[in-house]
């Protein structure tokens, strides 16, 4: 088997009842790579993430993660691939390490008790190893997970908003093991709703209604949607604000603190917002991925019901 | 301190928010209707405490006018329902002990010319008396429709015969449970009842436990595989079994002294099958129910019938026809007379085979629509 991508899946869709949850989906996430899906929550993230390690079947498409096919080795695909639930998924009542021994047992760890010890270790959870898992904080629930998925040593890690309801120093400890274990070779595939996580992604995806919508480098993305964006200071925000979403050529505008960020496909409105009544300053910003994802949440609905037949 | 009053609408909205609730589940609903339906049909056509047309077998070597008219008149009374005609005392002894009949009849060879010379000669009448409520009424019965066969019959030159002291005498033969100690039939059948509530309701909501926590998605990720975790799940059940088979077997022997005939390696053997068919309902039910409490109503909604219909609360023979075809499915119908069997009646293999196969059947039924229904991924 050559090196293949670690995920390389085309075409993927998923129908619920008549309802169409993933609209062939196509993507590829290389070795060594942390790859960020994003997209609003209904979108359907987490069921491309089940289709990408096989706990469900794709109605359609076909794709290959670690070199296997999804449809018909996802044995394979599970020994490998650790995959960290949206929702915490270890056994409340069970102790810290009578979990970590219970997944360590699942995966026929040959060194079984060095792992689960050295991954106490590494948690610094070693003194609390007999607590039960059901009276830890968030945080500490989350950063458990992680241990549990990482125990078999994965290749590919998919990680379902990882994040949420992690305080923010927490969060920042998270990367920065995650950065870690990309720069030995792990992939990572990775849901999240937060820009600055977005950013800290060598790749991102961003999917709405069941269609992923663009999908590159950060600033591959932001390139393609060809947005100019400014920063407008002035009085009565809220009513410039409203009174901007009027003017023509304006695809959107943001509330930033004591600013509007103004985005337009037309590289040439600043003439024309540097005049409006109530503006005080106007200056030229880099366009960001919040502008981006934003104006792509917002404008896929139109997408799709255009789309549609 | 403030007070905050009733309000009307406040409460009126929750009224609609529980009707629609209600309205979406559907097992709470076939719940309320299907449970009152079950119980009255049960309690109102089922159970009968005075069971009629109990099979008889006749073992009669005399054939005669008289031995004829006895035998009509047993029939006549709709207690006695003679379905077979036996050759010997042996093939009785066998038919009771498997529970084909209720009764044997054994009328004597010599019986008409020894009941002419005026020798009271005595037919024999044998009951399983395993279930006292079950042989009850049939035996206070017969002694009443002997009388009026004699008094019908015994006319012209056999009259001086129907006067004074009966001309033959009928001998009642209480068999495995001679005082009909009730006990003796409550106890051993305890034993289906329990092992079905806990191991069917424990399995249930050990498997609906994961999908409702979301730890089951975590399991279907990693590589164990479904039929391990379903099996794994169920062993330490099995021990859970075993303990309280011997629980009541202790207390059966020695708060309530039922006779233990059979062999104790049979009585666990039967348990372990039974086990298993409770178990396997278990995770059927478990892969119907969408939560926990699914789980439990419906091990209910299978508890009930079993309860009732299987014969240890009433005799299963009181049942009509349709009751007892209905039991006859059950797995604890036939694990009563399983244990009944080893207990009172020291059964051996060959009695025990015709309630065997009926669980061995189920088990692998069931075991077919639990591996039908069992979400291998999470589609």
């Amino acid at each position: 088997m050559k090196a293949a991508a670690a995920i390389d899946v085309r075409e993927l869709s998923k129908r619920f009842g008549d309802k169409l949850v993933v609209d062939r989906v196509s993507l590829q996430v290389q070795r060594g790579e942390i790859f960020g899906f994003l997209g609003p929550n209904g979108s359907g993230k987490t069921t491309s993430i089940r289709m990408m390690c096989g706990l469900l079947t794709p109605d359609g498409g076909e794709g290959h993660c670690l070199g296997y096919d999804i449809r018909r080795e996802a044995a394979q695909i599970k020994r490998q691939v650790g995959y960290m639930t949206q929702r915490f998924s270890y056994w409340e009542d069970l102790s810290i390490r009578e979990n970590l021994d219970f997944v360590a047992r699942l995966y026929q760890l040959p060194r079984r008790r060095e792992a689960v010890d050295r991954a106490l270790e590494d948690l610094g959870l070693a003194s609390r190893a007999r607590q039960l898992t059901g009276t830890l904080s968030g945080g500490w629930k989350q950063r458990l997970a992680l241990a549990a998925c990482m125990l078999h040593e994965p290749q590919l890690l998919l990680l379902d908003e990882p994040t949420a309801g992690v305080d923010p120093s927490a969060r920042r400890d998270f990367w920065e093991e995650l950065h870690r274990l990309a720069a030995r070779g792990i992939s990572v595939l990775v849901s999240t709703h937060y820009m600055d996580e977005a950013e800290r992604c060598h790749k991102l995806a961003y999917i709405a209604y069941g269609r992923l919508l663009v999908q590159g480098r950060g600033e591959e993305v932001i390139a393609s949607q060809k947005l100019s964006t400014w920063r407008l200071e002035g009085e009565d925000l809220v009513n410039l604000a409203q009174r901007l979403e009027r003017t023509p050529g304006v695809a959107q505008v943001i509330a930033f603190g004591a600013a509007l960020h103004v985005s337009s496909h037309d590289a040439g409105l600043m003439d024309t917002l540097r005049v409006l009544p109530g503006v005080r300053r106007v200056e030229t910003i880099a366009t960001g991925l919040e502008d981006v994802f934003v104006y792509l949440m917002s404008h896929a609905d139109d997408n799709f019901r255009q789309g549609a037949p | 301190m403030s007070r905050e009053w009733f309000s009307l609408a406040r409460w009126w909205s929750i009224v609609l928010k529980e009707v629609l609730q209600l309205r979406r589940d559907r097992i709470t609903l076939a719940m309320i209707v299907g449970i009152p339906l079950v119980q009255i049909s049960l309690f109102g056509f089922a159970i009968n405490n005075d069971p009629r047309h109990l099979p008889t077998a006749v073992i009669a070597a005399d054939h005669s006018e008289i031995t004829r008219s006895l035998i009509a008149g047993l029939q006549n009374s709709s207690y006695f329902e003679v379905t077979e005609t036996l050759p010997d005392e042996a093939a009785g002894a066998r038919a009771l002990a498997q529970g084909r009949v209720q009764f044997v009849l054994n009328i004597p060879a010599d019986f008409t010319v020894r009941l002419i010379r005026g020798e009271r000669p005595a037919v024999l009448l044998e009951a399983d008396a395993t279930d006292p409520s079950a042989t009850g009424n049939a035996l206070s019965a017969a002694s009443g429709i002997l009388q009026g066969v004699i008094d019908k019959d015994f006319k012209g030159p056999l009259a001086a015969l129907a006067g004074g002291a009966a001309p033959f005498e009928m001998r009642l033969h209480r068999l495995y449970n001679p005082e009909g100690i009730t006990q003796y039939n409550i106890v051993p059948g305890l034993m289906g009842v329990i092992l079905t509530l806990t191991l069917v309701l424990m399995t249930g909501l050990a498997i609906t436990r994961e999908r409702e926590r979301g730890t089951m998605e975590n399991l279907l990720a990693t590589p164990v595989l479904p039929l391990e975790v379903m099996t794994g799940k169920i062993l330490p059940y099995i021990v859970i079994g075993l303990i309280q088979t011997t629980i009541i077997m202790l207390a059966a022997h020695f708060m309530f002294r039922v006779p233990f005939v059979g062999s104790v390696l049979a009585l666990y053997l039967a348990a372990l099958l039974f086990i298993a068919a409770s178990l396997t309902v278990g995770i059927t039910l478990s892969s119907l129910a969408g939560n926990q409490l699914q789980a439990m109503q419906m091990t209910m909604f299978y508890f009930l019938p079993n309860i009732l219909l299987s014969g240890f609360m009433f005799p299963f023979r009181g049942m009509p026809q349709w009751a007892q075809v209905l039991g006859s499915v059950l797995p604890l119908t036939h694990f009563n007379r399983l244990v009944r069997g080893i207990m009172l009646k020291g059964n051996g293999w060959v009695e025990l085979w015709p309630d065997v196969w009926p669980i061995l059947l189920f088990t692998v039924l069931v075991m077919g629509v639990a591996l039908r229904f069992y979400r291998r991924t999470l589609d």
